[in-house]
């Protein structure tokens, strides 16, 4: 298993369709013990069904009053005012912050993760693997908090110039106009994000890659295959689905990101003008809510920053139960 | 096509460890060589060196010499890659690429060589399939995945794929072992007319097969375990099986041990 | 690429049985159609003898460059990892040499003002996080018994689906989840052990996972050697399959103890921050080492507040370093060999 990820593509026995580890187990006998032990686990694992169907049920319940009080449109308006007499809500800035900022997070991260898995798996000498593998797994303890400090002291300043020259050179291009804003960008988020996240890439897809059977490159190599044709014909193909849940997993770590995102991102003040620019600025679903934690003081407040973030749990939710299909089928295949 | 192979005094080692050691033979163009012996002594190492495939276990390497023709195989100057392509393998357990089409497996090694005109692709193709008599089977269905053929189909897939490179040299390494009798019986024709073609050396644990599909075999031994492997004795089939020259191949072929 | 039509010099050599085939006899042979033939320098054709020791050069060169770009990808990703780890150490470091910051608070010091200790942020962040494992593995590891050991069928799929579904709530989530029951429903105030809650559920998933591995390397074989010996199903699980996993189990333990050792939104949203000891996790507020990291956050400009920062980020990256690599050694030296 990767315990970057927490998800094994090298599951050999059976999971819960599967046959019992001992097929025809009789040795729960109903004794006392048995039962209590046997019920305690039931018990354990009827606990987790019920927190996370009572995480969707509260977060509804709560937002749901906030929601039918909310005068502006909820997902199509920009306008963040859940407070007063007439509170109006969109999230509209933020769903728009968070996915550009997690998709350029993704654009860099998946290319370079899946270079760096190919290279511990396929390229690095034998005596680099495991070091190798180390380091970059050791980008995934960094806590997140020490990616925005160091993001907001050590590598803003180093990025702004960047970011300078790009709107220079580029600046024509909606996506690259210059806003004013410095810093905080969709753009050096996304850029953070993808670092936080490549180790979550390349652990999954270094499991893949692992398991092409030997078969498959030998014969590739035996038609005269350079090292890297043979990648590309029997190494890329058989870890595709293992690439892409990877991806998928680090897609959903990068848009429930909260802390490095807070740290760094430049709120945008009202009325500002709606841009494609990557360069502008803006809070992610995560950022906003933890920014205005001290403002829960009442219920409708409370409510639209729930609201929000139930938004960002069905997001999650459904780009990770993307990656489990994709490995479960995987595995299926396999076996 | 078909060449000549001419060995030399190779021992093979991982490492430290001697896997093969002293190997001289010659093999003939256009012939069917067979390599018969016990378990573990070394006669399938000995067939990767022919084609360099020891060399992707890391610590793999050999001593000696291999002469393609006047070409040797372990030139400095010469590269594995070219050795490959000259010198085609089929493996034991089939191992058609499984995200490819039969089409495509075939033709895998084509493109890589960066053959990309279509119809010069499917005469390839139609001609390889052919060849290994596998074209009647599958001319219908050449986009459907490679790996949903039935392991006789599979494996002439694979001799297909092999020989879609025209290579010189063909060498299998147990190609029967993981198929049905009906099946091997496929393959075992395919050798015979393939050996007009090509220079053919296959190992196998089956010395019925031996017998059946060669024209010279090769007897190699293993001493003790953990010594290297020998070649014994080589000779025409007829003779290695009704007058063998050393005692330990007569052994051999009596079933005394095995 | 090579000439097509291989007009080879005759061989010098003849075979030994004499019946070679005149080249000309040979051009057509079965593998290239009469027909439609490969044209020429269109296909692999047959090689020139002359042409074999040298690869086509293109493929060559996209084999170096291939090699090249995956170094230099290793080589890029390594970088964060020098910088971020350099500039915590070299500007966090000198924080940790005094005395203060093992045994002081941040009482009385604003952001102004240099130095102060992290010991009530470092004991907090530990108490926090111990009662918070306290209440997961347990949780965790009966739920990953029950899926390995018991469980087959429908609730045994819903409890690993479910188990997969925890595993990707964001952590402000699951705060805003607990905020919702603990202080909106509950009407109990933010606390310690409100945070603490939150991060059960961010624990919980990383437990399953990996002690259901540990438990699926255990062999079938002890198991029947115990029912063989009349021992209960639930002494076996208890006794023999628990024991043999156990290290790898511990190790699972740590390192989800490393991950919600940094997360920061449960606190942001139901631990608010105080400046002094606090040992109470049930009333008030309590001081953990993100907490503190993030309290100085709007003063970054500030040398005084910045280096507290790194200070506190430099204390909390060697947490985490400590538990990981106790968990990968223990990991190493008690693992079920495969």
């Amino acid at each position: 298993m990767s315990t970057v990820t927490g998800v094994s593509t090298a599951d050999q026995t059976p999971g819960p369709d599967g046959p019992q580890p001992l097929q025809g187990d009789r040795a729960s006998t109903g004794r006392f013990g048995d039962r209590i032990f046997g019920g305690a686990a039931t018990v354990s694992g009827i606990v987790v069904i019920a927190i996370v169907s009572l995480i969707a049920v509260f977060l509804v319940v709560q937002a749901v009053p906030a929601l039918m009080d909310n005068s502006a449109n909820f997902f199509t308006s920009r306008v963040w005012a859940p407070g007063g007499d007439k509170p109006a809500f969109g999230i509209l800035e933020f769903l728009w912050t968070t996915v550009a900022a997690s998709t350029i997070a993704m654009l860099i991260s998946v290319p370079v993760g899946v270079a760096v898995a190919l290279f511990i798996t396929q390229y690095a000498p034998a005596w680099l693997r495991r070091p190798a593998a180390t380091l970059v797994d050791l980008l995934a303890a960094v806590p997140s908090i020490v990616y925005g400090l160091w993001g907001l002291i050590a590598f803003a300043p180093v990025f702004k110039p960047v970011q300078g020259w790009i709107e220079d050179k580029l600046g024509w291009f909606p996506l690259f106009a210059p806003t004013g804003i410095s810093g905080g960008t969709i753009c050096f988020i996304g850029v953070v994000l993808a670092i936080m996240v490549l180790p979550i890439v390349t652990a999954l897809s270094r499991e893949v890659f692992d398991q092409t059977p030997t078969p498959h490159k030998e014969g590739a190599l035996a038609l005269g295959a350079t090292q890297w044709e043979m990648i590309r014909t029997a190494v890329l193909p058989f870890g595709r689905p293992g690439v892409i849940s990877a991806s998928m997993l680090a897609l959903g770590r990068a848009l429930g990101e909260t802390i490095a995102v807070t740290f760094l991102v430049s709120a945008l003040s009202d009325g500002s003008p709606w841009t494609w620019s990557i360069f502008n600025g803006g809070e992610t679903f995560a950022s906003k809510i933890a920014n205005n934690a001290a403002e829960f003081s009442n219920p409708t407040k409370t409510g639209a920053y729930i609201a929000a973030g139930l938004v960002l749990f069905v997001l999650t939710f459904v780009v990770n139960s993307i990656a489990r299909v994709v490995i479960e089928r995987r595995k299926a295949f396999t076996e | 096509m078909a060449k000549r192979i001419d060995v030399s005094d190779l021992n093979v080692y991982y490492g430290s460890f001697q896997a093969v050691e002293g190997v001289s033979m010659t093999v003939e163009p256009r012939s069917v060589t067979a390599f018969i012996g016990p378990s573990g002594c070394g006669k399938s190492t000995f067939l990767r060196t022919l084609n360099r495939m020891h060399e992707v276990i890391p610590g793999g390497r050999v001593e000696g010499k291999v002469m393609l023709d006047d070409q040797d195989l372990y030139a400095s100057s010469m590269d594995p890659v070219t050795v490959r392509r000259t010198v085609g393998m089929v493996f034991q357990r089939p191992n058609p690429f499984p995200t490819m089409s039969i089409y495509d497996n075939v033709a895998a090694g084509l493109r890589l060589n960066g053959v990309k005109n279509k119809k010069t692709l499917d005469g390839i193709v139609e001609t390889s399939l052919k060849g290994a008599n596998l074209w009647n089977e599958v001319k219908d269905r050449l986009s459907k995945p490679g790996a949903g053929l039935s392991g006789g189909q599979q494996q002439r897939l694979c001799i297909a794929r092999a020989i879609a490179v025209q290579p010189q040299v063909l060498l299998m390494d147990e190609p029967c072992s993981a198929l049905d009798p009906i099946s091997t019986l496929a393959v075992e024709d395919l050798i015979n007319e393939l050996k007009s073609d090509y220079t053919i050396v296959i190992v196998t644990h089956n010395m019925q097969q031996a017998a059946r599909v060669s024209d010279r075999t090769a007897f190699f031994n293993i001493r003790k375990t953990g010594d290297p492997g020998r070649l014994v004795e080589i000779d025409d089939t007829t003779r290695i099986f009704n007058n063998p020259s050393e005692q330990a191949t007569e052994d051999y072929i009596s079933g005394r041990f095995g | 690429m090579t000439a097509a039509i291989d007009r080879r010099t005759p061989d010098d050599r003849s075979s030994s049985d004499g019946s070679d085939l005149p080249d000309a006899a040979r051009s057509g042979g079965p593998a290239v159609p009469a027909a439609g033939a490969t044209p020429p320098g269109d296909g692999p054709g047959r090689e020139a003898l002359s042409e074999m020791s040298h690869p086509h050069r293109a493929r060559a060169v996209k084999n170096g460059v291939a090699k090249g770009v995956m170094w230099a990808a290793f080589a890029l990703a390594m970088v964060p990892l020098v910088w971020i780890l350099g500039t915590v150490v070299a500007k966090g470091m000198h924080m940790l040499t005094t005395m203060t910051w093992w045994t002081g608070n941040q009482r009385n010091i604003n952001s102004d003002d240099f130095g102060g200790g992290a010991r009530h942020a470092i004991e907090g962040t530990l108490q926090m996080v111990a009662f918070t494992t306290l209440i997961a593995v347990p949780i965790g590891i009966l739920t990953a018994v029950y899926l390995v050991e018991y469980g087959r069928g429908p609730l045994a799929r819903a409890i690993s689906f479910t188990v997969d579904i925890l595993s990707g709530v964001p952590s402000i989530v699951a705060a805003l989840f607990i905020y919702a029951v603990w202080v909106t429903t509950f009407g109990l105030g933010r606390s310690g052990f409100a945070a603490s809650l939150a991060l059960v559920l961010l624990m919980i998933p990383v437990v399953v996972r990996s002690t259901e591995e540990m438990l699926k390397l255990v062999p079938n074989e002890l198991r029947e050697a115990a029912y063989a010996l009349g021992v209960p199903k639930w002494v076996t699980v208890v006794k023999v399959v628990l024991r043999t996993a156990y290290s790898g189990i511990i190790t699972g333990v740590l390192l989800g103890i490393a991950r919600v050792m940094g997360e920061t939104a449960p606190l942001l949203i139901l631990a608010p921050y105080t400046k002094n000891f606090q040992r109470d996790l049930f009333n008030g507020n309590f001081p953990t080492l993100p907490m503190m990291i993030n309290q100085d956050r709007g003063d970054f400009a500030l040398t005084t507040a910045a280096e507290r920062m790194w200070g506190a980020a430099l204390t909390l990256i060697l947490l985490v370093l400590l538990l990981n690599v106790i968990g990968r050694v223990i990991a190493h030296f008690g693992s079920v060999k495969k």
